[in-house]
């Protein structure tokens, strides 16, 4: 485990150098370290949030001097990791509705040519998988999947969009990830859901978090629309 | 509060958000925090209450009812009628008289601040607009001209506590005479220097692109927004191109995308990047940060991080001073 500052405010524990040669298992190291880190609660810090290999702690300067010992110093005396190391709870598993219509999938010919498949079987392969969120950003409420069977991987597109529509689903490399908000973009879309991603109405905002298993299930336009209609948010 | 012309980009922040970065939240608020701060200890405010963030000028704004004000920011004539208001001063501001912003000389933003806050919902603890998911602050967006905004509750600044009685005597007496120091109500500055400690990527750049980090001057490009300062120079391409694994970033981290041209990552940026960080800007001179604008000139200069927690530690004190002295005002 590697503590390095970022900027004079916040420091990243690195958990795992490398993400993609053990991503479940990272994973779970990494949500392991930032519940240590929580319940640690560690004078002056403000907030940790889980990235892949790392955890981010973000902290006040002024709280911490005021301290005995800074976030740093506790995280490297080990102190923050003796207690409770019980194993994480058992991730939630969440299914996603997703219309995989043409309509919405602007891109499954793309995919399909790059994977030499039909959009039936992307869209076969892509909702029978079972993925994991790596990581929430880019856009609030936004998660990196990993999980994506290989053979559907498929390049950024050379040019992003301007503008996508919330609740698009893409595939960026060998990650898929849904759209929350109308925002531009370079992944292949391949499908739309009519679940809300992300509202700052709630608490969470988001409906994934970091850890959570992820299914898509492929839904009709009408099942698509009617779920729209009736407001389906979480 | 009406606003009669919105100017350029005008938008509702407070200190900005916090605790919800794992879900991809950026912490927004004002880009210069501490300047906010400054200008609601001036007009009696706590210093979270939310103000106004005026980019590139042009707001003009009245008020239904008597209220005090009080501005810090970029080199701007600021006019209550036809006299002007510097900087740091509080003023008092008769109802229907208008209050114009017009374009910086010098910097790019300033903050208003304004007797009882604006009084906008909290959304995830916060009252600031985040432009880029367009929630908080006024309905999510910039201002508009037009918009009518209410205000919170105020308790008297301690600028006027003692003439309230003969407030309207004399124009003059309608703004303060002592104000906070030069630095912190106005930090904008021709060609800056930004105080930088390094990131986690500068020992895997090479020598010659590390000297030119810190001998060349950095261009400010056009394309820069809340969200960072884009530089248009200098290029410092990477040899070697690494994909790194997405991790956090935050206000003030220097980033090296594969196009050479570093971005600094201002208040509105993503929670996680996966760019080089080759160093961060210093808390004490974001507040120079959120001045730069298109065409400015930056130099950076390196110092420890023993040294960039001193000067915030320095600079809190200082604060903390300045409150007892507007205590004693009202006392």
């Amino acid at each position: 485990m590697e503590i390095i500052p970022l900027g004079d405010s916040a420091l990243i524990v690195r958990v795992r150098e490398q993400f993609e040669d053990a991503p479940e298992k990272t994973l779970d190291e990494v949500l392991r370290t930032l519940q240590q880190l929580r319940n640690a609660a560690i004078p002056g810090v403000i907030e940790v949030a889980p990235a892949y290999t790392t955890v981010a702690l973000f902290f006040d300067p002024v709280a911490v001097a005021k301290a005995r010992e800074t976030p740093g110093d506790v995280i490297a005396s080990g102190s923050a990791f003796h207690r409770r190391r019980s194993a994480a709870a058992a991730p939630r598993l969440i299914e996603i509705p997703v219309c995989y219509d043409a309509e919405f999938g602007l891109d499954l010919d793309r995919v399909g040519e790059h994977t030499k498949l039909s959009a039936g079987e992307v869209v076969d392969l892509h909702s029978t998988a079972e993925y994991r969120v790596a990581c929430i950003g880019f856009v609030p409420g936004f998660p990196f999947l990993t999980g994506l069977p290989k053979t559907l991987a498929t390049p950024r597109r050379a040019t992003p969009r301007k503008e996508i529509p919330p609740g698009s689903v893409g595939i960026g490399g060998a990650q898929t990830g849904i759209y929350p908000l109308r925002s531009p973009g370079g992944w292949n879309l391949i499908g739309q859901t009519p679940l809300k991603l992300f509202d700052p109405t709630k608490n969470p905002p988001a409906l994934l978090c970091a850890g959570d298993r992820v299914r898509f299930r492929a839904i009709t336009r009408e099942v698509f629309e009617a779920s729209k209609q009736g407001g389906a948010s979480r | 509060m009406i606003i009669t012309r919105a100017g350029f980009l005008t938008s509702v922040q407070d200190l900005g958000r916090s605790g919800y970065r794992e879900f991809g939240v950026s912490s927004g608020g004002a880009l210069d925090s501490f300047a906010l701060r400054v200008a609601n200890l001036l007009v009696g405010n706590d210093e979270n209450a939310a103000g106004l963030e005026i980019t590139l000028g042009g707001l003009r704004l009245r008020f239904d009812e008597e209220q005090i004000v009080a501005w810090c920011g970029g080199e701007v004539d600021v006019h209550l009628g036809s006299m002007a208001l510097p900087a740091g001063h509080a003023a008092l501001l008769p109802a229907g008289e208008e209050l114009k912003f017009s374009q910086p000389q010098i910097g790019c933003r300033c903050w208003l601040a304004v007797s009882g806050g604006i009084d906008v919902p909290l959304v995830l603890g916060s009252r600031s607009t985040d432009l880029r998911a367009q929630f908080g602050g006024f309905e999510g967006r910039t201002l508009r001209d037009g918009d009518e905004l209410v205000l919170g509750k105020s308790r008297r600044s301690p600028a006027f506590a003692k003439t309230t009685a003969d407030k309207q005597t004399a124009a003059t007496k309608s703004i303060s005479s002592w104000t906070a120091q030069h630095d912190w109500v106005s930090p904008a500055k021709r060609n800056p220097i930004l105080r930088f400690v390094r990131g986690c990527d500068w020992d895997r750049s090479n020598t010659s692109m590390l000297q030119r980090f810190t001998s060349e001057t950095f261009a400010v490009s056009l394309d820069s927004d809340r969200m960072g300062v884009r530089f248009d120079s200098p290029e410092l391409k990477r040899q070697d191109n690494v994909d790194l694994t997405s991790e956090a970033v935050a206000p003030g981290t220097i980033q090296i995308p594969p196009s050479g041209k570093p971005i600094l990552l201002l208040g509105d940026c993503q929670t996680i990047g996966g760019y080089p960080k080759i160093a961060h800007v210093i808390t004490v001179d974001l507040g120079i940060a959120a001045q730069l604008r298109a065409g400015d000139q930056v130099r950076l200069s390196e110092v420890s991080l023993v040294d960039a927690h001193r000067l915030l530690l320095e600079r809190e004190q200082q604060l903390e001073l300045f409150r007892i002295g507007l205590s004693l005002h009202t006392s």
